[in-house]
């Protein structure tokens, strides 16, 4: 940490009164050590404590995405996302359902979680009064606060239960439901973000509200919505808790929605809590390339929004 | 002060009901209006923002709106195409007739209204989403309009009664946001053209502008009077000097006093408006 020598500073007490002889004469609240280092010392103390909780925040990421790394690099190979897994005791296998399994799920989760949320977002913003938005908020908010396997149970009784058995449906749906609140909100932060003059100047073209809304303010805030759309689907990509009751997993291709399907968190679940070393190698590995998917989703947001700043 | 002469130098009588006054030409003939504004009063929930203001403005002639701030000029100017109403809780009372339509009655479309009315405001406001020369045309394209050729004429037609085709005719797929200032204002002109209204409403839009910027406009103002009736705010009594035939004073919410900007700047009838104009408040 670097500091100002104190001799540099010409207004410093103890300058002047090496100057004068004597101390001049301030109020008494600022006649007192002209050294500061009382001062100094909290300073320092705050900006130590303030690093450590910067460092406490990272390390973490840090060493979970190293430790993945180490532990699951060996077992990322071209077997690894192209074939299934192989039964107990054969070694090798890979993942490639799981895969799978989870693009199909976000697939289903974006059927529902992306229009319900855009749109609510658009009627939060635009559309609705003070009094329903201020409850719609509310709710929003403590959905986006519900634990995600509550939405596994919530699904579990009304689909799962109903039609007897897991499905691939049933899990979009739990993901597509934690998405809804999640894309819900940041639609209708960035859509409040577009500056009223674009309003105001396409309504005085005379384009119909509906218009305005969709070709001026929509479009301005585009590259928001996106970035919220795809933060909302690294979310819900990486759950496990709703999908134990839901989508089931699965140790083979999925050819019908409405069976079970396999998923990548459910199969790391499923094989880290196995006794097998070989499966612990391939959880490990499912987790690097779970994490390295995730990791790719923000550094695409990254470049999305970045691409915004430019133009404007 | 020097102030050009406006043209056909008009006289004013003394105003009818509360105000209004009726505009003649040299020859004593009443001058046609564009729009009328009758007994128009307005609130912002309960606040009284205009009160009970009539002012004819005259067809291809340019009404310039000043007063101090917070005077309603602006208020006033968006009851004009109803811009008002994206206000909540704002609300108005009395009818502006558009040659003789009213606007408020209730078989209007506010949408209609705006589209005859144009708009450009103080902060230039081209839609960063699309380039120059979408800018332009997005009022046809998107009340319905898509035959490529009818928008290219109309795109160059506007852009050249903005006085800007020139500077932008090799740059159309540019963003309008990468123009300077001036030029994003004139933007919004040719934007609002575009859609062919009959009356141009701007609500000081000089006043984030630099001087050359400012001549520019103003001499925009000029040429398109000749075309369009305008109505222009400005908080700059120079530039109602310079660009306007007729001038109306509000002060706290009232028209005090309208006329030939000739006669409000040089011979005012009403104490307020000579102590306005010559600086002595305000």
């Amino acid at each position: 940490m670097t500091m100002q020598p104190m001799e540099q500073n010409q207004w410093q007490a103890g300058s002047l009164r090496a100057e004068s002889g004597r101390m001049p004469d301030f109020p008494q609240h600022m006649r007192r050590k002209d050294d500061h280092s009382w001062r100094k010392f909290k300073s320092a103390l705050v900006s130590a404590l303030t690093l450590c909780s910067a460092v406490l925040v990272i390390a973490p990421l840090g060493l979970v995405f190293f430790h993945v790394l180490m532990s699951g690099i060996g077992a990322v190979n071209v077997e690894f996302f192209t074939n299934l897994p192989k039964p107990v005791g054969s070694q090798g296998g890979g993942m490639a359902n799981a895969i799978v399994g989870t693009l199909e799920l976000l697939a289903l989760a974006s059927i529902i979680g992306i229009p319900v949320g855009v749109l609510g977002g658009i009627f939060l913003a635009e559309y609705g009064t003070a009094r329903v938005n201020a409850v719609l908020r509310f709710i929003a908010d403590v959905l986006n606060g519900v634990p995600s396997i509550i939405w596994g149970v919530v699904v579990y009784g009304l689909i799962v239960l109903r039609f007897k058995s897991f499905s691939a449906y049933a899990g979009g749906l739990a993901l597509g439901l934690i998405m809804i609140p999640l894309i819900l909100r940041t639609t209708e932060e960035v859509i409040l973000l577009v500056p009223v003059g674009y309003r105001e100047a396409a309504l005085a073209l005379g384009i119909a509200r509906w218009k305005t809304i969709l070709h001026i303010v929509v479009k301005t805030a585009s590259r928001g919505i996106i970035t919220g759309i795809l933060l909302a689907l690294a979310r819900v990509g990486g759950e496990t808790a709703p999908l134990l009751f839901t989508a089931f997993g699965n140790h083979f291709w999925n050819h019908d929605l409405s069976e079970p399907i396999a998923a990548l968190p459910l199969q790391i679940f499923t094989y880290a809590i196995s006794p097998y070393d070989d499966w612990h190698r391939q959880a490990w590995a499912g987790a690097l390339v779970l994490v390295t998917g995730v990791f790719c989703v923000n550094v695409l947001v990254r470049i999305v929004t970045r691409v915004r700043t430019a133009s404007a | 002060m020097m102030i050009a002469a406006p043209m056909p130098r008009p006289e004013v009588v003394e105003p009818r009901n509360s105000g209004a006054a009726v505009f003649l030409n040299g020859d004593g003939e009443p001058l046609p209006l564009a729009m009328e504004a009758k007994n128009v009063s307005m609130w912002y929930g309960s606040k009284r923002a205009i009160d009970n203001v009539s002012l004819d403005m005259p067809a291809k002639a340019v009404t310039a709106i000043i007063g101090p701030s917070g005077c309603g000029k602006s208020t006033f100017i968006r009851a004009l195409n109803r811009m008002h109403e994206l206000v909540p809780h704002a609300r108005i009372e009395g009818s502006v007739f558009l040659h003789g339509q009213n606007l408020y009655a209730s078989n209007m479309d506010p949408a209609v209204v705006r589209r005859r009315v144009g708009m450009v405001f103080q902060k230039s406001n081209p839609f960063p989403t699309m380039s120059i020369g979408e800018n332009a045309i997005v009022g046809l394209r998107l009340n319905g309009v898509s035959d490529r050729k009818f928008l290219n004429e109309r795109l160059e037609q506007s852009l050249r009664m903005a006085a800007l085709w020139d500077e932008v005719k090799d740059d159309l797929h540019k963003s309008g946001t990468s123009l300077s200032g001036g030029q994003q204002q004139r933007l919004c002109i040719a934007r609002a053209l575009a859609v062919e209204p009959e009356v141009l409403l701007m609500d000081e839009p000089c006043s984030a502008l630099d001087p050359i910027a400012t001549a520019k406009i103003e001499e925009l103002i000029d040429g398109l009077k000749k075309r369009y009736t305008i109505v222009i705010v400005t908080h700059n009594m120079q530039q109602a000097g310079r660009v306007s035939d007729f001038t109306a004073f509000f002060y706290m919410g009232r028209l005090i006093e309208v006329g030939s900007t000739t006669k409000i700047f040089m011979n005012p009838n009403e104490k307020q408006t000579e102590d306005y104009i010559t600086g002595r408040f305000g």
